[in-house]
This record gives structure tokens, sequence and C-alpha cells, in this order.
């Protein structure tokens, strides 16, 4: 016989953090400077990238070759986990389209992400007053321009000042100089009206200044496989260590939570969880609980801490806990750069991820979409890795080889292996990240009839494009084609047309989902008020994507950590006040 | 610590202080190196998951001997020794995808099926499997399905075969040792990322504009 017994912490903290992602990691970085005791429950396991170690690894180290078999990215990425997850699935309703990433660890989804580092504009806090779709936030960017500052301070980031009406300005390192496919694309982009300028992202390229834990960046490209010197930002090495270091805080891993507690004047508790270990059940209680478990499984917590006093989920009397789900729009374009076939080697890895990007620059009143986009682009000597050289049957006969002479397709032996000599580092591409409209009809809800291996109900989701969306990939097909005639490249692959909606990837993909929990003024439209505090349960925060009203057009990692940091400080606030 | 000092501790591949005291204590604590940690549980830094499917996956044999020994013929015609480096089986290619079939199960089929395929045709031309005729009837054999574009229709499915073996080969090779120092990649460590060198940009007829060079991540060394 089993023991269902409900094992419950003895100890009394004053904050619980569910999730030690960007979000949940910030909170407990905050919380535990100012001397609160906070339980931080992560639902995977301990991860620290100075000891688990996958950067400056060879190919030839993974019996794959990097592939991506168990991890989407690739065998040396950090991020365990990926879109599908034994044991714990997800559904979908009326057959629409929504692909989850989860990442189970500590650091969740900091692990795999391009560090790409945007401020929202002023114009991102107030769009429905431009175009009359989505909402307005409760926020402008006046409100969380401070907080962008100290996060910039804090985790370090590197920029070029641009003094661009929607893309604000940071406190910004010095950025790398432009690789050369990079310069080719800045002068083909610029020649045609299209901006490209330094990217942003939280990356060391000098230290950072008053922080001996963190080294520079030492330009090995490979970020997504975490840094032991901790160079770039993730919430584990940059937040969550150094809350360890106030022995503050107290960090459980593998728990995965249940529902949030509550109690009859309708007070959060404490969380339950089941310990992915043995199995066992466990209650854990403080004053205040922060959901930090990303946009979707917040939500998910919220649905599914359902009491006689709370029917329909808990923070959720508007019934908008779910609902106003949204994801980046994407789509990519790729091809080659005949005129860097055969070219001089040199070491041109760089830092992880893309040295220039282009802001959104045009006026959307004059299009027939109300969002803009960024593009990001990619290309160079790259370290070989799973899918090297495959393909090369279309390629080595469609354009003259080395000696000025077409070669036949395909074909084998030494002449082939020049090829790829010949052929290596003449790649590129782009990809569009665009913002989509936060709609009331895409939403995650509670599968009726579905549970994960845990016993806890999953999420189904319901989610279709809009025309808006639409519209924008279209352009962006035109914009890449553009690019890439004028850069004098050759389209390989990504022409898309209507009836696959231009390539517009499915909703999910871009692992951007917000807007779940989103905060506002009015309690009827919202479930959290502008410090990301429910509306209907004074101790209960959601420090996460959840939050967000709009996505912009921007990475959504910035402002995460910009209102998790906010929201903190207006928790130890509230706690002096003994308001919570 | 200095720049200069600190790359190069870094460039010696003891990235953090821990690592560095570890790398001074007695050898008779010497425990399990990671490298042997890592070829032993499939990878670096490899989950429990991750470890059983790789033990479970490596305890079977999927290419029997004479399928071995087709492919190991094949793999040297798509990449032989040349005067640069050496073929597909010096850099262990026909292991590698004994290994990926396993991994990607969706690879089995068309190349078992390719393997038998090619076969049956050297017995009706040969009279004899592919692994057994001579040298130039191999080549013979290659050349009817090695061009995608002129190859005859009914040769098709041998195009298809060798079109998958010619990829896998390539990235068995160039993700191997011999095969990345072939390719003359030159990154995956430690260095200070000062732009494109000159002659290359006056290759290409580029420069860095003032903004650029001023505003951009200068080095002391």
């Amino acid at each position: 016989m089993p023991d269902f017994q409900i094992k419950k912490n003895p100890k009394n903290y004053d904050v619980i953090i569910i999730g030690s992602g960007a979000g949940g990691g910030m909170a407990a970085y905050v919380l535990t400077q100012a001397g609160i005791k906070v339980a931080l429950l992560e639902a995977g396991p301990l991860y620290d990238p100075a000891k688990n170690i996958t950067q400056l690894k060879w190919p030839y180290e993974s019996p794959r070759r990097g592939a991506g078999t168990t991890r989407p990215f690739g065998d040396f990425d950090a991020a365990y986990g990926g879109w599908e997850i034994e044991g714990e699935p997800y559904t979908h309703k009326n057959g629409t389209k929504f692909d989850w990433f989860r990442s189970r660890m500590l650091g969740g989804r900091t692990n795999h992400w391009g560090r790409i580092s945007l401020r929202f504009g002023p114009k991102d806090f107030k769009h429905k007053s431009i175009d009359g779709l989505g909402d307005d936030w409760p926020i402008s960017y006046d409100d969380i321009a401070p907080y962008y500052d100290k996060v910039d301070q804090l985790i370090g980031i590197f920029g070029s000042k641009e003094n661009m009406p929607n893309e604000p300005d940071g406190i910004f390192l010095p950025p790398p100089k432009p690789r050369l496919h990079e310069l080719m694309v800045k002068e083909a982009a610029t020649g045609i009206g299209i901006p490209v300028i330094p990217s942003r992202l939280s990356i060391l390229t000098r230290p950072l200044p008053n922080n001996k834990d963190r080294g520079a960046c030492f330009f090995c490209a490979q970020c997504n496989r975490g840094c032991q010197v901790y160079g770039d930002f993730s919430s584990s090495s940059v937040l969550v260590n150094p809350a360890l270091k106030t022995g503050n805080v107290d960090v459980i891993p593998n728990a995965m939570a249940r529902e949030v507690l509550v109690n009859e004047e309708g007070i959060a508790t404490g969380v339950s969880y089941v310990d992915k270990n043995d199995l066992q059940e466990y209650q854990v209680s403080a004053k205040v609980v922060v959901l930090a478990a990303s946009a979707a499984e917040s939500a998910r917590l919220l649905l599914n801490s359902r009491s006689r006093r709370n029917p329909t989920g808990l923070a959720n009397s508007s019934g908008v806990v779910g609902k106003y789900l949204h994801d980046s729009t994407g789509v990519g374009m790729g091809g080659v750069m005949p005129k860097l076939f055969g070219r001089k080697r040199y070491n041109e890895d760089g830092v992880g991820g893309l040295h220039v990007y282009t802001p959104w620059w045009l006026e959307n009143k004059k299009l027939n979409f109300p969002r803009g986009y960024h593009i990001e682009y990619w290309g160079g000597m790259g370290m070989p890795g799973y899918g090297f050289g495959s393909g090369m049957h279309q390629t080595n006969g469609r354009w003259p080889g080395r000696n000025g002479v077409k070669k036949e397709a395909g074909g084998y032996g030494a002449s082939l292996k020049d090829d790829y000599r010949y052929y290596y580092g003449a790649s590129f591409g782009m990809a569009g990240r665009g913002e989509a409209i936060a709609r009331e009809d895409n939403y995650c809800e509670i599968d009726p009839n579905t549970v994960d291996k845990f016993g806890i109900p999953v999420l189904r989701f319901h989610y279709k494009w809009s025309d808006y969306e639409i519209n924008q990939a279209k352009h962006m097909q035109e914009t890449f084609q553009e690019i890439i005639h004028k850069m004098g490249g050759e389209i390989t692959w990504g022409v898309r047309g209507k009836e696959d909606d231009y390539g517009l990837e499915a909703p999910g993909r871009i692992i951007h989902e917000v807007g779940t929990v989103r905060m506002g003024d009015d309690p009827k439209k919202s479930a959290l008020n502008k410090f990301n505090q429910a509306h209907d349960c004074k101790n209960l925060f959601v420090v996460d994507g959840g939050a967000f009203v709009s996505q912009a057009d921007k990475n959504p990692t910035w402002t995460i950590l910009a209102l998790s940091m906010r929201a903190s400080e207006y928790i130890i606030e509230e706690l002096k006040k003994q308001n919570i | 610590m200095d720049r200069r000092k600190y790359l190069k501790t870094l460039a010696v591949g003891s990235l953090s202080a821990g690592v560095l005291i570890d790398s001074c204590a007695p050898a008779e604590n010497k425990e399990i190196s990671p490298e042997e940690v890592a070829a032993s549980e499939g990878g670096p830094n490899r989950q429990p998951d991750e470890i059983a499917r790789y033990k479970k996956i490596t305890a079977e044999k999927f290419f029997d001997d004479h399928e071995m020994k087709t492919i190991t013929i094949l793999v040297d015609i798509i990449i032989p020794r040349d005067e640069v480096s050496g073929s597909a089986t010096d850099a262990g290619v026909p292991d590698f995808i004994e290994f990926i079939v396993k991994d990607m199960p969706r690879h089995q089929v068309p190349l078992r099926g390719g393997l038998k395929w090619l076969d049956l045709q050297c017995m009706k031309r040969f009279g004899k499997p592919f692994a057994d005729v001579s040298t130039a009837q191999q080549l013979e054999m290659v050349d009817e399905i090695a061009w995608p574009e002129k190859a005859k229709p009914e040769m098709q499915q041998g195009v298809a075969f060798f079109n998958q073996l010619r990829d896998l080969t390539a990235t068995g090779f160039y993700t191997s040792k011999i095969g990345i120092a072939d390719l003359g990649y030159v990154g995956n460590k430690p260095n200070q990322w000062d732009g494109v060198p000159a002659d290359v940009l006056e290759q290409y007829g580029l420069k860095y504009d003032e903004r650029t060079l001023a505003e951009s991540v200068k080095f002391d060394s």
C-alpha cells in the first residue's frame, strides 16, 4: 500500500517562488538580497554551466555529432527538455496548433535563448491607443525604464546608442565588430533603406564592473551551451547563484508544483508539489507566493488551483487566465553568397549569436498589418555539426567550381571532397521575429480529459494566426528576398507562398509565448495589477511572461527581468508595511 | 587577472577556479575523467534518460558484417584519402553510420534496402554482390547512381540511396578530428574577436566605418 501522506515542510518561508528562469531567478535574487527567506521550487534538476559542461566540446565528442535527437537544439545545447517531454503531454482544440517548449531545470529556458535583450519601447506599452487593437498596458515605458537600467547594470548587455524612438538605448558594453557576411548584409540592407545596427545581447564583451564572479566573453559563439565563466546571462549563473550565497534561499529541485493552496479568506498559504524523485506529495507554506513557471505553466497552475471559493481557478474571477496567449511570429530564409566560395579561413566564431540586427523600421499605418518585426542574421564559418555537407548534390552542380567550370551535380571522390571545402562558410540566413496581436480566442485551458504522469490535469491549446500575422509574414518574405538579392546572394530555402502562410512558423516555435495572466487596471479584464499582483489574491504574484499585455517586436526576456525586479521591490515594501 | 593571463588560462582548457584546483589534486585521488564519463554515457553532461537511451541503442548491432563491409567500401569511394587528409574510414565514418541509424531509425530502411538494391544490381551485372566485384566494377556501378541529373530513370532508387549515403559520409567525416582539420575550421577556442582580418576586408572591398571602429570593443593585447 503506497504512502499517501502529505509531507509538510516545517519551515515557514516569507516567499515561495515557483520556477527559476528569468522571472523566478530575478525574484529570488532581489528578495534574498533584502534578507527575505525564500523557497525556490524548480520542476527539474540543478544545473550550473561551470559544472555541467558542453561548452568547447568538439562535434566528435557527441556520438550523434551534435544532432538534436534528445535535445531539439542539438546535443550540446544547455537546455534539457523540448517541445515534447515524456509523460507530460499537452493537447489541442479544434485541430489548431501550438508547440510548447519546456525546459525543466535550474534556470529554465534562459539556458536556451539567443541572449537577444531588447527593451520594449514607449509605443509597445500603448499599442491600443495607436491602432485600436489588443489593450494598453497599465504601465508606460517611463515606469519600467529605471528597471531596465538596473537590469542592464546587474546582468550586462552590449549594444550601441542609436536614439531610435521605439528602440530605447540601454547602458551598454561595447558591441563586437560585424563579421564578414554581416558587413555584406549591412551594406546591402542600408542601401535599400533598411537599418542594420549592432545587436544587443546580454554577453560581457568586457568584464562587468563591480562583479568578480563572472568572466568576460572569450568569443566561442556557444552561449546556447552555457558559459563556464558566466560570460553571458543565464538565470542559474547570474541570479540564482548569488541568491544562494546570501544563505536566504532553499532551492528545491525536481519539485513539480500541483496547486497553490488558499485559505478560507482567499489568501494564498503555500504550494503543494510532487517530488519527481520519490513521487511523494509535499506542501510548503509562506506569506507570499510568486509564480514564475512560464506563461503557460503559471496559467495551468492557477487554473488547477480550483476550490469552492474559486471554481474557475485562482486569480481568475475575470476569466482571462489562459487567454490572450501569443507567441512571436517567425519566418526564415537563407541561401549562399557565391562571392564567399573558396574563402580564406580565420576564426570568426565571435559571440554566441548575431553581431548586427535590424530593428523594426517602418510605419504600420502605411501597411496592411498592424505590428512590426525585427530581423536576425546568421552565417559564416561555424563549427561543423550533424547535417554538415548535406545536399551537396543540389549545390555543386549549380555554381562554377574552383576552376570556374560548372561540374556535374553529385559525384564522389577527391573532386567531391574539394567541393565541401570550397562551399564552406558561404551559407547565410535571416529570420524575422514579429509581434502578433493578443486575442481572447487564442488560449490555453485545462483539458477536461487528460492528466500527466503526476496526475496533474494538462493544458489544451487553441491558437490560430490571423490575417495580421499572415500579412506580416508576406512582408518578411518580400523584404528578405530584396536584401538577399541586393547582397548578391542566391536563395536556397525559405521561399513560401500563400498556401503555406508565407512560411509563418507554427505558434510556440519561437518560444516567446506570453499574455496568459495579463496585467491591467480593470479587475474584470485582467488577472494582475500593474505590480504583477493578483487582483483577487493580494499575496499572489506572477512574474513571468504571463503578465504581458502584449508582446512587442522584441524578445521578451529583458522585460520579464525588469518587471520581476519591479514586482520584487514592491513585495519587499508590502511585506515591510505588513500589507501582505 | 589581466586579460592576457586570463585568456591563457582559458586556452589550456581549465576554465574555472574549481577546475584548476581539481587538476592540482594528487594523482591517487584521480577519479574517472569527464572525457571517460562522456564516452561511456554518450556525450558530455547527459541526463539520466539520455544515458539510458544511449546504452540501450549501443547494446544493439544494426548492420551485419556484409552490410558493414559494403558501407566501408562505399564511404571511401565517396571520401577517399587525398593530399590534404585521410579517408572516410580513417575518420571512423562507418562506426558513425552504425550509430546514427540506431539513433535515427528513419535512416534504417532506406540504407538497408539501398544496400540490398545495390547488391542485386551487381548480381545482375557481374554475378556477385557489390563488395565482391572488382574495384573497376564497383566504380562502374557507382557511376550509375552518383550523378543525379544524368542517371537513368531505372537507377533513381540507387541515386536516392547514394545521396543519403553521401550526406551521412560528409557529416561523419567533417565532424571528425580529421575532417575539421581538412576543412580549416580554426575556432572553438578562447580568443579575442577583433573583426575581419584586414586582407580579407580588402579582398571583398569592404571596411569598417569610423563609427563602428570607435564604438566596438577594443582589446588591450
